[in-house]
Formats: structure tokens, C-alpha cells, sequence
């Protein structure tokens, strides 16, 4: 895992041939601002259906070991 | 040397829950105290596929907050991931604002804001039990109502430099906030969280020494306490020679003390990346617009008027408008047009009615203000200014009407309908009261003559047998004025 | 029934609704068909018979086939993986259920690499797809089982996800129709994230016109995704025959300059500009010049991305948890260490578990990007050469209506050539990342056949077809006046 690692991090840092002084970073792909949404509630999911998948569930909630105090 | 010989530096990390209808994120409502995992969705619960989404009001009370906070807006600001594992944070990483945040530079009193930005709140986590082999293992757990609240986080630059003025300081956010009405900054059910960091300095040294960040402090008393203490603490290790190492401490409320946290659950690198499944925020003027207008009057705008318009003495106007209840107490008391000077009411709030309810509540020791809330007194804003124009109308004396107000307190009521009831208004009939001035005097001979004599400090006794006969219902004024007119030697 | 499945969706829709045959026949065909499934394609099958949700409308309640990344309310989900077996959404996808609204049936949820970590769907915690055309060759991936359905007549269309490649490489590698349209075109609400600034939905289909069909269903602003914008106008259905007044741009970068492309693949691009030209568009030779780095910086940020979308899967809330070793035994009990069943130890036996080695690989990678210290150094850089990449996209479409280049540089390869190297294999989108980067639709479409360099039987070569932000209709027209002058034919020789 290691070598395979180096190997695409050497192949990943042929970026650094390229001058890409004054360049700005794409944080954003699509040119949209202010994309909100209106403080309205909408109805949650009923408890059941929120547990029903939980791999430990215990009076309503989600049971995990806990950490080292 | 002990701790206020070092130079003391402190700031605060404000977290503001905000009182929107929905959370950051997601439509789920907000719960207060209900069953756990009610308020949850794909969203919150961080399913597969799941994405957030903004809500609008949480910006505008954000922008609220930044404006009464004097800050510069971002034109745009964006969100970030914070990434780290832990089972409060589904996700695992955590929707906030990084180095682009909502608003910085900002001001309030003397402290100057840093930064103001929006993020998400966490689950809470419920730990049970003990570790320990025989009776089965500790464990958590988790509920996901809480987990997307919004919350605005507010950063001050490090301006403070005393616990008391830190206690002050964030008490006078706190007023702020609450008058802006976007959040109930409740520290003990935890709308309002105030983490400090502190470091101390040996006096004349430039360079800031290591800080350490303190938390869980949920009332205004155990963050001036706790903060105490820590100083306490770091001046301790430099005088010991040592160095103070970075750390992070829980307050404890029960010792008083502060305990390290493990820096386990505490990651370092957070590994900050631009939220991809967000747009920037870009203000619109429609929206500054809007939070501006949303602005009511602020502490400082309204200690100008109170001082300006009203009148009031600088340390009165002070009291009154950097605290959220008595405030607004005040200004209630204000609108009932009694007729009473505003002077007189705003003595009346924080002198007289202040020290009453203290006085009635000194049990509650760690309560959020160190005394109680006026309106959550049996003596309302009317009654008050009510009876402050009895006062100045003198239609009952000073005295009488503490008599009075000590009746509000303990059961309420109407205070005309008190003095009516007990007897207890001025004396007005200036002739019942020449009677009993002239038997006074009789009565006390050897002062008379003191006072014939020009020793005016001799009156007390005749003034005091007054009193006595009228019950105090004669004004102090008026007798001691009676008495020179009788002797001659006004 | 079997000329009915050599029939394309649209053709059998316009059955359909002439009542020639009935659309509940027409999905039990394929149920039939998907059931006798041994490439490997499906990871659930509906059975005959079952109406799947599907409302009234233009798709006629046709069968489709959905890649198993898409969240169906009730069906299994896994997105290929372990870590989610038996994990079943309380939710359907957004592009699902508009699907779903215009009448499709879902006739099954498709094999996929792991998380969408893929280029040949060997990926896969359920185990490799096969080639239809060659059942020792992979498919391409992540999206190799919704092509191989399609390709394998296992399903008359389906759905897949493209993040740097994954619904244009194995389109190209099996021989039929994979459309990446433009960022932000279709919703990602319920589509399971792996890099969420480059994942897009889209169809693997027999031609053009389904693809255009499924692309009308699903297109559209979500309120659900705040970086869905849908496209302006809609699509609407190709029919262009020629490409008289058109300009096309062949980037050096992807072709004549690029390494390891195959003999035969040029020789069938070189044929397919041939057609270009016939039909009447201009063709010229242009610069990408920053696109031989797409491989560099997509393999930064998509990681990155991915690292922090797959934190969620902790044991948690849903999916696969480790037992702690007590556990296994019925329980703590004496003699367990409180701290095997602690916190930490169930997050890293359940992820170590649960994750297939590219997975791991690939969140290393991610997570050491974004580090402090060296979040510049790649995460920094690899986003400032996606500037550079969208800008050359940009500089290149004032010149040219289109570009076309080699979808994939090989046909498709053997089961496990690539299974030690992953650079080799992250090669295989050296010609998809940067339009994937760039977030512009490009579509792959059969050009031909030829045979592997190292020998073999001829294996298709796809075609790929670039356009500007939101030209998909334009694209869709193009591709189709070039299919028709290419007349490949879909069928994959060795099937019976």
C-alpha cells in the first residue's frame, strides 16, 4: 500500500512543473450565490423509521461504545 | 506572584444558538426537551446521499449579529468542512465557515470582535454507565435532535484582561443578542455557550505567553470563576519556574476546578476543505437592507439616549441599557406615562426595586443574572412607575413607599390600592401636622433650645418624634421646615 | 420476445403506445432476461410482475436499470461496498424518482466499483462485472454494471454516476451510449457521494435518442441541491443528420501527444473525424493545454472529497458495525478489556472491515492532501490547475462549436491486468477527467471496433463528444448525425 501510495503521489506531483502563480482556486464549479432555503419546517422522519437501520438501538437513541474517559 | 501581578490576557469564543424555526441545514424543526430522535431527517442524520441546504433566516440573523456587532460584512463568504470522528458528529465533519467567513473586524464596548461566522451545532451525547469489566461496559448515547441547530460563533480578539471584565463583557453580548431577538442566550439550557482562552504574561513582556482554552463554564459566575482559577493556576506554574503547556480544561461546577480534557477527542488538523455541496454566501443590499431595518436600538446607542434624552446619571443609563431585563423592564415602566419622571423610575429599577428582589432571592447563587429577572417578579413595569409618581407627587414618602414596594415584591398588587388599604398616605393636611410639630417641640425642650441656639444638627430628636406620631407619613422635608418656622430660626 | 429486447427504449415506448405490445410484457422480458444475469451486472433484480412506484408517463412504464449508488427507498443500496450491506434507504434518489414520476420501472439496482472508486468494476465488495463482449475483459467503471446490462440486452437503458470518466469509459469499453452532462444539470439529492464537485448522474443507453429521453426526465433545479441549477430550455430530441456549418476540435493533449493510446484506437478515431468531415463540419487540431494534468490534480481532489464524504460511514447510525471480539463471544463477559469495545476500536474495525483496498487507498490520499502543511501543496495546486483546465475548455469553445477526442485509451482489458498498479488503471481517464474537471457534458458514443494492442477479438472504441456548460441539446444533435453515419452495431458478437 505504501509503494502504490509514493508511486501516485510521484505521479501526482508533476503539477509542480506547471507555474500557476495568480491562479485562483475552483472552490465553487457552478456560479451560483445565495442558493437558501426558507426557515419552514418540514415534517421529520417518524422515530421508527430513523432507528430502523441502526445497528445498536436503546430507549430512542443510537447506543455507542464510549469513548476512553 | 500572585496572579493580578502578571499581565492578564483573555478572549472569548462565543457560540449563539440561534432561534430560527428550522435548522441550519435541514426543514427539521428545533426541539426543546423532547424525545430523543423526533426533529431528524436523511439530512441531519447524515444518510447516503444526503445534501444541506442554507436556511435564509439563519443568515439574516447571522448578518443581524455581525451588524450589531459593527463588523465588516464579506461581500462572500463560504462555508468549510471541518472534518473529525465522533458520534455527535454524523457527518463527520462538521458544515462551517473558515478563513472566508460571514463578517470580521467588529466592535461592542471595549472588546473588538475578530470574527462572527455560521455553523452547525452537534448531537448530544448521553454517557451511561462505568467502565469496568464486571458490570458491563460504559457506553453513549446519542440523540440527533440537536445536531444541525444554527449556531453563530463569535471570536473577540484577546482585549480582555480580567475575569470581571470578561463576566461584564459577555454579559453585555448577551444583551445585545437578546435585544436583537434572533436567539434566547440561555447559558444554562445552552443557547448561549462563552469559552475563554487565557495566558498570562510577566509585566512589560511584548510576547503573549501559551494560552489555554477553558469551556463548559454555563453560567456568567462560573466563567468569571473559572477563568480565576485558571490564572490562578498558570501564574502558579510561571512562579514555579515551569511553562504553561497548551491544554484545553472543562470547568467543573460542582469543585469549582478544572480538569484537563484528553486531547484524544480533540483533533488538531481539521483538514479544512471548501463545502462543495455549497454556493457562497454574497449578501445581497436587499438582504443588508433587511438586517439593518430588523436592528432595534442598541447598548450603547441607548445608554447616548438615556444619558442625552432622559437625563439619567452615566452609571445608571449604563446599568440600564447594557442589561437585557432590566432594560426592558425599564422601558415598559417607561410607556405606562404615569407621569413620573424617568430619573425617578430608573432609580426606582436599579436602586430600590434591584436591591429588594436581591435581597428576596439570595438563594440563587448561580442563577444566570446573580439576582432575579424584575419581570419575573409579582411587581410589574406599571406598578412600578407607579409608584415613583406617588413619590414624586409626594403623595407618600420615600420610606412609605419602600414599605410598599416590599409589599410588591412578596404579593403584588396595585400600590395606590396598598397605601389606600394600610393607611399609609402622605400627610398632606398641613394643619394636623403644625399641631404635631408644636407638640414636638414641647416635648423636647432641650433640643429646641440647641437648635433656638444654631446648632441645626440638634433637630433629630423633634423630627424623630414626628415620625413616630405620624407613622412616616409626613415628609421628611416639610417637618424639619415646620420645625425652623416654629422656632424662628429658618 | 427477443426482437422486442434488440429494440432501443424509444422504439419500444413508441410499441408501447401503439399497443403493438404491453408494457408489463415488455418489463417481464427483461426481468426474465436480468434473472439470468452471469455477467455479473446486477446486485438486485425486481421481480416479474412488480410495479416499482411507476406513475403514468412518457417512459411507459418501461424497465431501467439503476446503478446501485442511487437511493431507493426500501430497495438494498450499497454503492458497491460492504460497509453498506443490507442497508436499505429511507428515501429515494431525486433522479430516481423523477424517473420513477415519467413512468420507469426499476428492474434492478447495478454492480458498480466500490464508492465509485473505479475504472473497471473490480472494485466491488459483491464481486467483478464481466464484458458482455468478452467475459474475461472488464467492463470499465465505476458504472460497469448499468453498461454491461445495457450492452448485454440485461436492460434497455440505464442510469449510472460520472465523476471523472465512470459513465464514459465503460460506455466506450462495452460499446454503447454514456452521457456526463453538465455539472450541476441533474440532481445529486440521494446519489451517494464520492467526489461531490465532480459526481454527476447520468444514462448508458443503446443510442443517442434514449440518452436524450432519460436526460428530459431527470434534468431540473432540486430545492433538495443547492448546486443543481438544471439546464436552461431543457432538452430536446436530437435529429440532426449532417453537421454542415459546425466547428470541431481535436485537443493535442488527448490525442496525437497523449501516451498509451492503442494502435487501434487511433485508427478508429482517425476514422470517426473521417465522418465528421463528411458530414460537413470543419475540423481542426486545438490545445487543452493543461489536460495532460488532469490525472494529477483529479487524483488529489477527488480523494480529498471523498475522504471527507465517507467519514460518515461509522458504524453509527446505519450500515455495516464491527463486533468488537467480546461481542462475537455472546457479550462482554470476564476477561475482555473494557477498551477492545471502545469507541475508536469500533470505528477502525468497522471501516477497516467495510472498505474495500481502493476505498483505503483512495481516503490516504484524500486525507493527506488536506493536511496541515500540505493542503497547499496539492489540495491548493490541484484546484488552481482545474482553473487552468476550465479556462483552456473555455478559450478552446470561442473557436470550436465541439471537441472530439478518444473516450478511453484502450479497449477493454483483462480481469486483474490492472489490479497491481493503480496508476495504470487511474490512466484509463486520462481522456474523461478533465471534462469532468472542467464540468462541461461530453457524451461517449460507439466509434467502431478494434483489437487490443497485445492481441485479441475486435472490442469497441468509443467516441467522445465535448461540449460547452448546458449545450446538451446541441451535443445530443451532433453525436446523433454522427452515430448515424458511424451505424455501429450494438450487439456484442459473442452473445448468443
Amino acid at each position: 500500500m505504501a509503494g502504490e501510495l509514493s508511486g501516485i503521489l510521484d505521479h501526482v506531483e508533476r503539477m509542480n512543473e506547471l507555474d500557476l502563480d495568480g491562479v485562483e482556486p475552483t472552490s465553487h464549479v457552478v456560479a451560483l450565490e445565495n442558493v437558501l432555503r426558507p426557515d419552514e419546517p418540514r415534517p421529520s422522519w417518524p422515530r421508527e423509521k430513523v432507528l430502523e437501520p441502526a445497528p445498536d438501538p436503546d430507549e430512542g437513541a443510537f447506543r455507542v461504545p464510549s469513548p476512553q474517559a | 506572584m500572585p496572579p493580578n501581578e502578571y499581565e492578564v490576557v483573555i478572549g472569548l469564543e462565543i457560540h449563539v444558538q440561534l432561534s430560527t424555526e428550522t435548522k441550519m441545514f435541514c426543514g427539521c424543526s428545533l426541539s426543546f426537551g423532547d424525545e430523543p430522535n423526533v426533529h431528524t431527517c436523511p439530512v441531519c442524520l447524515a444518510h447516503p446521499g444526503s445534501l444541506p441546504t442554507v436556511n435564509e433566516r439563519a443568515v439574516d440573523y447571522a448578518l443581524q449579529i455581525a451588524m450589531a456587532l459593527e463588523c465588516d460584512v464579506a461581500a462572500r463568504s463560504i462555508f468549510h468542512r471541518k472534518n473529525y470522528f465522533y458520534p455527535d458528529n454524523p457527518k463527520g465533519y462538521q458544515i462551517s465557515q473558515y478563513d472566508i467567513p460571514l463578517a470580521t473586524a467588529g466592535t461592542l464596548g471595549d472588546v473588538r470582535i475578530h470574527r462572527v461566522h455560521l455553523e452547525e451545532d452537534a448531537a448530544k451525547m448521553i454517557h451511561v454507565g462505568q467502565s469496568g469489566r464486571i458490570h458491563g461496559s460504559a457506553h453513549s448515547l446519542v440523540d440527533f435532535n440537536r445536531a444541525g441547530t444554527p449556531l453563530v460563533e463569535i471570536v473577540t480578539e484577546p482585549d480582555l484582561r480580567s475575569p470581571e471584565q470578561a463576566r461584564e463583557w459577555a454579559q453585555l453580548l448577551r444583551t445585545t443578542v437578546k435585544q436583537l431577538g434572533v436567539s434566547d442566550v440561555n447559558m444554562e439550557e445552552g443557547s448561549l455557550r462563552v469559552d475563554a482562552n487565557v495566558s498570562v504574561r510577566p509585566p512589560g513582556q511584548e510576547e503573549l505567553g501559551t494560552k489555554t482554552e477553558l469551556k463548559n463554564m454555563n453560567s456568567f459566575r462560573f466563567l468569571e470563576r473559572g477563568i480565576a482559577a485558571e490564572l490562578e493556576r498558570q501564574a502558579a506554574v510561571l512562579d514555579d519556574g515551569g511553562e504553561v503547556v497548551q491544554e484545553t480544561f472543562h470547568f467543573d461546577p460542582r469543585t469549582g476546578s478544572l480538569t484537563p480534557l484528553r486531547s484524544k477527542e480533540f483533533a488538531h488538523d481539521y483538514r479544512y476543505l471548501p463545502e462543495p455541496d455549497l454556493v457562497p454566501l454574497a449578501p445581497t443590499e436587499g438582504m443588508l437592507d433587511e438586517a439593518r431595518g430588523a436592528l432595534p436600538e442598541l447598548p450603547a446607542r441607548r445608554r447616548e439616549r438615556y444619558q442625552t434624552e432622559l437625563g439619567l446619571p452615566e452609571v445608571t443609563a449604563r446599568q440600564l441599557a447594557f442589561d437585557a431585563e432590566l432594560g426592558e423592564y425599564f422601558e415598559r415602566a417607561l410607556q405606562t406615562g404615569d407621569g413620573a419622571e424617568p430619573k425617578t423610575i430608573a432609580i426606582w429599577v436599579t436602586g430600590e426595586l434591584v436591591a429588594k428582589l436581591r435581597e428576596a432571592h439570595r438563594s440563587d447563587e448561580d442563577s444566570e443574572r446573580g439576582e432575579a429577572d424584575p419581570a419575573a417578579s409579582k411587581v410589574t413595569p406599571q406598578a412600578l412607575a407607579a409608584l415613583a409618581g406617588m413619590v414624586e407627587a409626594k403623595r407618600v414618602t420615600t420610606g412609605v413607599a419602600r414599605q410598599v414596594l416590599a409589599t410588591l415584591v412578596a404579593e403584588g398588587g396595585d400600590p395606590a390600592a396598598i397605601v389606600e388599604r394600610e393607611g399609609l398616605a402622605q400627610m398632606s393636611d398641613s394643619g394636623e401636622l403644625e399641631g404635631i410639630v408644636a407638640a414636638a417641640i414641647e416635648a423636647e425642650p432641650a433640643a429646641a433650645e440647641k437648635v433656638r441656639a444654631g446648632n441645626p444638627k440638634a433637630i433629630g430628636p423633634i423630627v424623630g418624634a414626628v415620625m413616630r406620631e405620624t407613622k412616616g407619613r409626613a415628609d421628611g422635608g416639610e417637618v424639619t421646615r415646620l420645625i425652623h418656622e416654629r422656632l424662628g430660626s429658618d | 420476445m427477443s426482437d422486442v429486447l434488440e429494440l432501443t427504449a424509444a422504439q419500444a415506448l413508441e410499441r408501447i403506445s401503439a399497443g403493438e405490445i404491453s408494457a408489463d410484457e415488455y418489463f417481464d422480458a427483461y426481468a426474465a432476461r436480468a434473472a439470468a444475469d452471469d455477467l455479473g451486472a446486477y446486485l438486485w433484480r425486481a421481480e416479474a410482475g412488480s410495479p416499482n412506484g411507476a406513475g403514468d408517463g412518457p417512459l411507459s412504464r418501461a424497465p431501467i436499470a439503476v446503478k446501485d449508488i442511487f437511493c431507493t427507498e426500501g430497495i438494498e443500496t450499497t454503492a458497491g461496498s460492504r460497509i453498506l450491506e443490507g442497508y436499505r434507504p429511507p428515501y429515494t434518489a431525486t433522479a430516481v424518482r423523477r424517473l420513477s414520476e415519467a413512468g420507469a420501472r426499476i428492474l434492478g439496482k447495478t454492480n458498480m466499483d466500490e464508492f465509485a472508486m473505479g475504472s473497471s468494476n473490480e472494485n466491488s465488495g459483491y464481486g467483478p462485472v464481466r464484458n458482455p463482449w468478452d467475459p474475461e475483459r472488464v467492463p470499465g467503471g465505476s458504472s460497469g454494471g448499468s453498461a454491461a446490462a445495457v450492452a448485454g440486452r440485461l436492460a434497455p437503458w440505464a442510469i449510472g454516476t460520472d465523476t471523472g470518466g465512470s459513465i464514459r469509459q465503460p460506455a466506450s469499453l462495452c460499446g454503447v451510449v454514456g452521457l456526463k452532462p453538465t455539472y450541476g444539470a441533474i440532481s445529486r439529492y440521494g446519489m451517494i457521494a464520492f467526489a461531490s464537485s465532480l459526481d454527476q448522474c447520468g444514462p448508458l443507453t443503446r443510442d443517442v435518442t434514449d440518452a436524450a429521453i432519460l436526460m428530459r426526465a431527470m434534468e431540473g433545479r432540486d430545492r433538495c441541491d443547492s448546486t443543481s441549477v438544471g439546464i436552461d430550455g431543457g432538452v430536446s430530441l436530437p435529429s440532426r443528420t449532417d453537421l454542415k456549418g459546425l466547428r470541431f476540435g481535436v485537443p493535442r493533449e488527448l490525442t496525437a501527444d497523449a501516451q498509451g493510446i492503442e494502435a487501434g484506437v487511433t485508427e478508429v478515431f482517425e476514422r470517426a473525424v473521417d465522418r465528421i468531415r463528411d458530414l460537413g463540419a470543419e475540423v481542426d487540431e486545438c490545445e487543452l493545454p493543461h489536460s495532460s494534468h488532469g490525472i494529477s490534480a483529479y487524483y488529489v481532489l477527488a480523494p480529498a472529497e471523498a475522504s471527507a464524504n465517507l467519514a460518515r460511514y461509522d458504524g453509527v447510525r446505519y450500515g455495516m458495525r464491527s463486533a468488537a471480539a467480546a461481542d462475537a463471544e455472546g457479550g462482554l463477559g470476564d476477561g475482555i478489556a473494557p477498551a477492545e469495545a471502545d469507541l475508536v476500536s469500533m470505528y477502525e474495525r468497522t471501516r477497516a472491515a467495510g472498505f474495500g483496498p481502493e476505498v483505503k487507498r483512495r481516503i490516504m490520499l484524500g486525507t493527506y492532501a488536506l493536511s496541515s502543511g500540505y493542503y497547499e501543496a496539492y489540495y491548493g495546486r490541484a484546484q488552481r490547475v482545474r482553473t487552468k483546465i476550465a479556462q483552456d475548455f473555455a478559450a478552446a469553445f470561442e473557436r470550436f462549436d465541439y471537441l472530439v477526442t478518444p473516450t478511453s485509451p484502450t479497449v477493454a482489458f483483462k480481469l486483474g491486468a490492472r489490479a497491481e498498479n493503480p496508476l495504470a488503471m487511474y490512466m484509463s481517464d486520462y481522456c474523461t477527467v478533465p471534462m469532468s474537471l472542467a464540468g462541461v457534458p461530453a457524451i461517449s458514443i460507439p466509434g467502431g471496433l478494434a483489437a487490443p494492442d497485445d492481441g485479441g477479438p475486435e472490442l469497441p472504441v468509443g467516441l467522445q463528444i465535448v461540449a460547452p456548460a448546458f449545450g446538451e441539446s446541441g451535443l445530443l444533435d451532433a453525436a446523433h448525425a454522427i452515430e448515424g453515419a458511424i451505424g455501429f452495431d450494438s450487439a456484442p458478437g459473442s452473445r448468443s
